[in-house]
């Protein structure tokens, strides 16, 4: 059972939490203007890093707040955690974190999609 | 007189407490301290189990929790039986009753024997190219047969009636294993003041100490230098010592699972105790002390009773006072075995050769055998072995310059073999540790750690007595890599060189007929191995599942390295290229009792109860589960089964008046300025032209476009919603609307609040609802002109404050109550008693869910599976018109989203007025077909309708809107059902009950 630092409450048993998928992922602000393939992205494509992934976790049954994580996935050492709308830390052991949200992989010049530092 | 194997004196066994048990029914004797492999050696028995699959027979092949061939059936009354115990840890008791396994119709005559004779037809794998033909003999033939073939023990068949219970513990030091290095680590992590748990999963601290007869510790005996330590130990309050307690898991940031148990060595337990004990230990620090299990040595005939390593035997003899044989031979790669030879002699048994794997054989403990006048051969390997029962002779040969010559046949009743150490390393890897491949020591040691973690002793590949003591001291240290043995321990120990052997011994040419084992719990020999990188397996992830070595409930203890070691020989790469397969938690079985814990029969899970249950239960409702809930599903009265009771409440709803408790149902309010527009964002309908004081039919869409949840949503303040959701979907609901208020729109000025189980919620459904009503509102005008259909407002009821409800699930004028859950049940009572005079009846969820269905109205997760649409549901019309944007909105211009032939929710009617349809049933286009049919959708609600008088389905079938009036089929086993298609609103199809 992992331990999980809440940035609100502090060191608790997984056991309190909910998973809440990967990371800063922004709801594109005007739906209507993607087309079918890049509105699958935003619904669909997510990342399965091996190493150290951004995800959200909820304090389901302690404060009910959303937060941020990384998380090495092949040791499940957490190596920091940070609120809802705070930028992911740099850490100094690793490489700069590979870009993931829908505008990085979409054509920026194409689609109106911004990402939000969520 | 001492009967059989047991030496006239020594050992720890207590001499003066005789214990009498019994073995397939025969009555022995043995001594309080024994096992029962113990007992039954000392007692000359021998042969104690058949093979897994060639049913061959077997006897001890260790002494301690690593043994694979000794496993028994374990008796205390008819509830209390336990398979698959292995006798070398089961503690001797009074009464003992012990059964072998895997054998029919005796262990001495095992009509399973014919197994081995034929065993050419049962290589590994044998049964994925078998039991294919004829296809009809699966049924009757071959499972009935393999069912019974299969296994080891048979499975208890009564409920188990033990309590077990569980424990969550902190502590700075977790150290596993009670022998030198682990007591070593404890006195060192005490010595610091850490809080210290100390486990072992034997019912004695000292591991190997306790059959070291000849070490000297700090000026003590390694048994009374055990002693003092644990002594110690024992009197410190910070350390907690568990003896009999087995680390099976080692998970994630250091939680270690530990099985304790607490009884089964008792002749009979006190009623209270409870039988095992699992601690959840969330340790700061670990020290694994886990040692190493003796490697057996893999040539023909290895697995006759009477063969065991080395290690047990002098385990027998030094800690239980028994020889194993009288005539022994010895077969080694190591030092290790003399030591255990030396002690056997010194009891009187003679060791007729010391059979040495290596070239050249030089050292204290070899010269020590030579002085002794014992035959010890270098350069010798084994080519059979001969017995049918028991071991009877052993064919050794030299190994000289690559050619196997001289062999030579030796009589014997015990052959010791030892083939060095593997140190266990299970719980390390566990912990995702890396392991390391050692080329001197021949095996895998661990490497860099993953938690906060170390390695002590010989589980590290650190075998020498001084040192090992050393290094458990250093792994106890408050700060390991800054440790400086302030304490030295004083050993004095004959020096012993250890020398690790892999894979199978060298043969003759051509070699011996009989088989050598790998793995003896599950049979695997050399043979398998080889056939299975012939046929292409060179993982060794799938060798191990296409021969099943390792896979058994020892596993691969014995036999991992070997098998390993034969693979890679076969492939022709390096050992460490092949790799270990993943070790995998408990490290020796855990009974299920002790998982459970509490959690069984009324506590497996929470029950969640409405403010009206214990009315409910005192008219004998009967009761369904939803989630956790207990809701009411039906009040039979007078002997009526489940169909009479749903008639009469539907009529009864119909005619008159029902009441019904709603309180399951989730209820959140969405409270703020920014309410509105949070409610338009999430819900598809249109929330600004809400007025205060109205209800409207929310539908609530993942971001894909499919129907989530959906409930009567009201508008109670300009800045309030009161939302509401279905029973099980009441949290998730709540989730999804926090993940977008917090982490989408935190801009917004909203907050939601759970109110579920706040408001107790009480429906009175029916033509007369109003006038039963009206008696008991107060400070509410709940007339028909003043309160039209979906209004909501404040008053009072019996004195109470109320939020009222004009709405309706049943399609009759009602309405629903909400008080504040502590007045639940009284004014439940008080609705109860005023309705009277109008034929109020209580309904239960099962008359709830015929009255919706015959209205069309869905429930989500029974008419809705997560891919039904609002227009699929036939709800378009409750989509906000002009909504620039909504959750789910843009899935659903999908242009698949829109097809005609999307499955549709309609009604179904069968022609045959006294069929009801079965939930679930498939439906079809054209009548008669065999599989595979073409099938167009399924029934998702059924029932005997009310009113109509006949039975009503709602269903989705593809393109249904378009096939109005056609006549479908339903394919059931006793032949097709005829419906006809109607519309999915049965009964007041033009509204006007509901708007009375």
């Amino acid at each position: 059972m992992l331990l999980i630092v809440c940035p609100y409450c502090g060191k608790r048993p997984e056991i309190e939490f909910t998973y809440g998928g990967q990371a800063h992922l922004a709801r594109p602000d005007q739906p209507s203007q993607l087309d079918d393939q890049a509105w699958a992205e935003f619904l669909y494509m997510r990342s399965n890093t091996k190493g150290v992934y951004a995800e959200r976790w909820r304090h389901a049954r302690g404060c009910g707040r959303f937060f941020n994580a990384l998380r090495d996935t092949t040791s499940d050492h957490f190596l920091a955690f940070y609120k809802t709308g705070e930028p992911r830390p740099v850490l100094s052991t690793s490489p700069a974190p590979p870009a993931q949200s829908v505008a990085a992989r979409t054509d920026a010049a194409a689609s109106p999609v911004t990402e939000r530092k969520i | 007189m001492i009967a059989g194997l047991r030496t006239p004196s020594g050992g720890r066994i207590d001499r003066t407490q005789r214990v009498r048990f019994k073995f397939d029914g025969r009555s022995y004797e043995g001594f309080a301290g024994d096992t029962l492999a113990s007992a039954l050696l000392a007692n000359d028995v021998h042969l104690v189990g058949r093979s897994f699959k060639y049913h061959r027979p077997r006897g001890f092949l260790a002494a301690g929790s690593e043994e694979p061939n000794g496993l028994v059936t374990v008796t205390r009354d008819a509830a209390r039986v336990t398979p698959n115990l292995r006798a070398t840890q089961v503690e001797l008791y009074d009464g003992l009753i012990a059964e072998s396994q895997n054998r029919w119709p005796s262990l001495q005559r095992d009509f399973g024997r014919i197994n081995d004779l034929l065993s050419a037809f049962f290589p590994a794998g044998f049964y994925y190219k078998t039991f294919m033909w004829p296809r009809k003999a699966w049924k009757l033939l071959y499972e009935p047969m393999i069912r019974r073939a299969a296994g080891l023990g048979r499975a208890p068949v009564h409920a188990d009636p033990d309590r077990y219970a569980q424990r969550y513990a902190h502590c700075d030091v977790l150290i596993v294993g009670a022998g030198p290095a682990g007591i070593a680590a404890a006195l060192s992590a005490a010595e610091s003041g850490a809080r210290v748990i100390l486990c072992d999963e034997t019912n004695e601290f000292g591991g190997s100490l306790l059959t070291d007869t000849s070490a000297v510790i700090d000026g003590q005996t390694a048994s009374a230098w055990v002693k003092r330590c644990v002594g110690s130990l024992a009197q410190n309050s910070r350390v907690t010592l568990l003896a009999r307690t087995t680390a099976f898991g080692y998970f994630p940031h250091n939680l270690i699972g530990l099985n304790q148990r607490l009884v089964d060595h008792l002749a009979s337990a006190p009623a209270y105790q409870p039988r095992e004990r699992l601690w959840q230990v969330r340790a700061r620090a670990v020290v694994l002390a886990t040692g190493a299990i003796e490697r057996p040595l893999v040539f023909p005939g290895n697995d006759r009773p009477g063969i065991l390593l080395a290690g047990a035997a002098q385990t027998y003899l030094n800690r239980y006072g028994v020889c194993v044989g009288r005539r022994v031979v010895v077969v080694t790669s190591g030092d290790e075995a003399y030591q255990a030879a030396l002690d056997l002699h010194a009891a009187g048994v003679f060791i007729a050769a010391i059979a040495d794997l290596r070239a050249e054989v030089t050292g204290a403990l070899p010269d020590a055998a030579r002085r002794a006048g014992m035959d010890v051969r270098p350069g010798s390997t084994v080519l059979d072995t001969e017995g049918e029962l028991r071991v009877s002779g052993i064919t050794l040969a030299r190994v000289q310059s690559g050619q196997v010559q001289a062999a030579q046949n030796i009589r014997c009743d015990a052959v010791l073999m030892s083939g060095g150490y593997t140190p266990s390393v299970h719980l390390f890897s566990q912990s995702r540790g890396k392991l390391q491949w050692n080329d001197g020591l021949q095996s895998f040691i661990p490497g860099s750690s993953a938690e906060s973690e170390q390695s002590a002793g010989a589980c590290r590949g650190i075998y020498g007595l001084a040192e090992v003591l050393a290094d458990g001291a250093r792994a106890g240290a408050a700060a390991p890599e800054l440790h400086h043995a302030q304490h030295r321990f004083n050993v004095d120990t004959l020096s012993r060189r250890s020398s690790a052997y892999l894979g199978a011994l060298p043969q003759a040419n051509p070699p011996s007929r009989e088989k050598s084992f790998v793995d003896w719990q599950h049979d695997v020999t050399t043979r398998d191995l080889a056939l299975a990188t012939r046929e292409g397996f060179e993982s060794i992830e799938h060798v191990k599942r296409y021969t099943t070595t390792g896979m058994a409930t020892d596993q691969g203890k014995t036999s991992s390295l070997n098998a390993m070691a034969i693979v890679a020989k076969s492939l022709q790469i390096a050992i460490p290229q092949v790799g270990l397969t993943t070790f995998r938690m408990p490290y020796t079985p855990v009974s299920f009792g002790s998982f459970a814990g509490i959690s069984r029969g009324d506590l497996f899970d929470p029950v969640r109860t409405t403010p009206t249950h214990p009315w409910a239960q005192a008219q004998a409702a009967v009761f369904e589960n939803v989630g956790l809930w207990k809701r009411a599903r039906y009040f039979p009265r007078g002997g009526e089964d489940m169909h009479a009771a749903v008639a009469r409440e539907c009529r009864a709803v119909r005619n008159a008046c029902g009441m019904f408790d709603a309180s399951t149902l989730g209820k959140i309010e969405v409270v703020g300025p920014d309410a509105a527009e949070f409610m338009n964002r999430m819900y598809i309908n249109n929330w600004s032209n809400l007025g205060v004081g109205r209800c409207r039919y929310g539908i609530l869409l993942r971001e894909d476009g499919f129907i989530y949840d959906d409930g009567v949503v009201a508008r109670i303040g300009a800045d309030r919603f009161h939302v509401t959701t279905t029973t099980g979907g009441a949290p998730r609901v709540l989730a999804l609307l926090e993940d977008y208020r917090q982490t989408e729109w935190p801009e917004l000025n909203v907050w939601l609040t759970s109110t579920t189980e706040q408001w107790a919620v009480i429906a009175v459904q029916g033509p007369k609802s109003r006038q039963v009503l009206e008696s008991l509102v107060e400070g509410l005008d709940i007339s028909a002109a003043a309160w039209p259909h979906m209004s909501v407002g404040r008053g009072r009821i019996c004195g109470v404050p109320m939020l009222l409800f004009r709405v309706s699930f049943t399609g009759e004028l009602g309405f629903e109550i909400n008080v504040p859950a502590d007045f639940g049940l009284s004014v439940w009572e008080a609705v109860h008693a005023a309705g009277q005079a109008y034929g109020i009846t209580e309904y239960g969820t099962e008359t709830m869910h015929v009255l919706r269905a015959e209205k069309g109205y869905i429930i989500v997760g029974q008419d809705t599976d997560g891919t039904v649409t609002p227009d699929d549901a036939g709800l378009s019309w409750a989509i906000g018109k002009g909504k620039a944007d909504f959750v789910g909105k843009r899935s659903l211009e999908r242009a698949s989203m829109k097809s005609a032939d999307r499955k549709q929710l309609v009604g179904l009617r069968a022609k045959d007025p006294g069929v009801t349809l079965e939930e679930g049933a498939q439906v079809a286009a054209k009548s008669g077909q065999k599989p595979p049919m073409e099938l167009i959708g399924h029934v998702t609600s059924s029932y005997a309708g009310s009113v109509p008088g006949y039975s009503i389905a709602l269903a989705l079938i593809e393109g249904g809107r378009a096939r109005l009036a056609q006549t479908l089929y339903v394919p059931m086993p006793n032949g097709d059902v005829e419906v006809e298609v109607t519309s999915p609103v049965f009964y007041d199809p033009a509204g006007a009950r509901i708007n009375a």
